[in-house]
């Protein structure tokens, strides 16, 4: 079973409907029950809007725990503010993440009205180093991007995906049984929907 | 690099898709899915579906619509057309569009974009802004360009991204229909005053007025309905004469 954490921060319905796309026959919820967090055999972690709102909404709900238990113990998928919580810190609201993964957030500063802030559209992604998740999906394919503030991992080793938006950042981050990404699968169409396949298929 | 969007608009009414000239004779121009398909493996980078039914009770048709092209269709959903309340986002939002564009009520009530924003986040707010030139600056109308209202529209682009807007959709009334190509020199003025990212909307009749809307008109993205609908172009045409003209496109 594949649970995806709801915590009322946007809607998780696109998530929910792409992965019944790819993977109709597997069992997908969409909970705020930390009982089926913990018994679910992968877990995704999106996440929308402000991410002090998703910190507040995320504790209120009782989910921390259940969120870093799975985030250190089976396959687990960050998708954007999902993906900047994992960190130890943010700029947004100048907060702390979860600690999961040694890494900041940090806001795009728009320079004379040249890159718009959010960073809103197609982007290409390049690939460092190869991952299971990256199976079948061309290096530097684009996916669809929606953000204001992007991760900044204290060590390489984290980085499975850059992109660049003005510089390059990093868009994806894999450690163990942590793959998370800023763009949005669920709207990237065919690359997403493939990238979404692999995870139902991804073994840590 | 960071693609140009092409993003081709669906009118919608009683739960069809339909085309016409100015809203006016509209005929089926079939099932809002299939379209949405095609659209989508052409390489649309987004759909926009805009609401056109006059009368409140047909209104939640739209819902049924959004969740059945929610469930074939994986690239971002805008919908517009008669948002007026916190609850007509909320409830697209749930029946799976990405965005909501407002329109007349964020000049009836600008606290609607703020309310709005805050609640859902900036990403998903599209503010829709139809403007006419008048004299030297351009101004913002109502009802489909008949009636003015005296904001001047490059002031009220700002005090919509103050306010939360996180995306322009930006429609010049004198170009609109006339097939003669975007406003550019509006859609260059509001674009380096604004941090957001703008849509350029009304007036395009062939593949060269796209590429002037980006490189003139300094938009980043580009809505198109009509060429599109009536197969006079295919998405795939636009982006390869787009890609052509050294457009980064998807």
């Amino acid at each position: 079973m594949i649970a995806i954490v709801d915590y009322g921060m946007g809607n998780l319905r696109s998530v929910f409907n792409a992965f019944k796309k790819v993977s109709p026959n597997q069992k997908i919820l969409v909970t705020s029950d930390p009982k089926l967090i913990q018994a679910a055999d992968k877990v995704v972690f999106p996440g929308q809007g402000a991410m002090p709102d998703c910190v507040r909404e995320l504790s209120e709900r009782n989910l921390i725990e259940s969120v870093i238990d799975a985030a250190r113990n089976k396959p687990f998928l960050g998708i954007c503010i999902g993906l900047q919580m994992l960190n130890n810190f943010s700029e947004e609201g100048n907060i702390n993440g979860l600690g999961i993964i040694d890494g900041r957030v940090l806001k795009f500063k728009p320079k004379n009205h040249f890159n718009k802030v959010p960073h809103m559209g197609w982007n290409e992604v390049h690939r460092p180093k190869n991952h299971f998740m990256w199976n079948g999906i061309p290096n530097n394919e684009r996916f669809y991007f929606v953000h204001s503030y992007y991760v900044q991992p204290q060590s390489r080793d984290l980085v499975a995906g850059e992109c660049v938006y003005e510089k390059p950042f990093c868009c994806a981050v894999s450690k163990d049984n942590i793959f998370a990404v800023q763009f949005h699968p669920e709207k990237s169409s065919q690359a997403g929907l493939q990238l979404l396949q692999n995870f139902t298929r991804w073994k840590v | 690099m960071l693609a140009k969007r092409i993003i081709p608009c669906l009118d919608v009414t009683n739960g069809r898709v339909v085309k016409g000239v100015n809203f006016v004779d509209l005929i089926d121009a079939g099932d809002p899915v299939e379209i949405a398909k095609k659209y989508n493996d052409q390489g649309a980078d987004e759909l926009t579906f805009l609401d056109i039914t006059a009368s409140s009770d047909n209104r939640d048709l739209i819902l049924g619509i959004i969740e059945r092209v929610a469930e074939q269709v994986f690239i971002p959903l805008t919908v517009g057309g008669g948002v007026r309340a916190v609850n007509d986002v909320r409830r697209l939002l749930n029946a799976g569009a990405d965005k909501v564009s407002i329109n007349t009520a964020a000049i009836n009530n600008p606290s609607l974009v703020s309310h709005a924003a805050d609640r859902f986040g900036s990403q998903c707010i599209v503010v829709a802004i139809d403007a006419k030139k008048t004299g030297n600056e351009w101004e913002i109308f109502t009802h489909g360009g008949r009636n003015p209202t005296g904001l001047n529209a490059i002031f009220w682009a700002k005090e919509m991204v103050r306010r939360g807007a996180g995306e322009l959709l930006i429609t010049s009334m004198d170009k609109d229909g006339t097939k003669s190509g975007f406003d550019n020199e509006l859609n260059a003025a509001i674009s380096s005053e604004v941090d957001v990212p703008i849509i350029a909307s009304g007036g395009v009749g062939n593949l060269d007025h796209l590429v002037d809307g980006i490189i003139e008109g300094k938009a980043d993205a580009v809505l198109a309905a009509s060429i599109f609908h009536f197969g006079e172009y295919t998405i795939t045409e636009a982006k390869n004469h787009m890609r052509h003209k050294k457009i980064e496109v998807r």
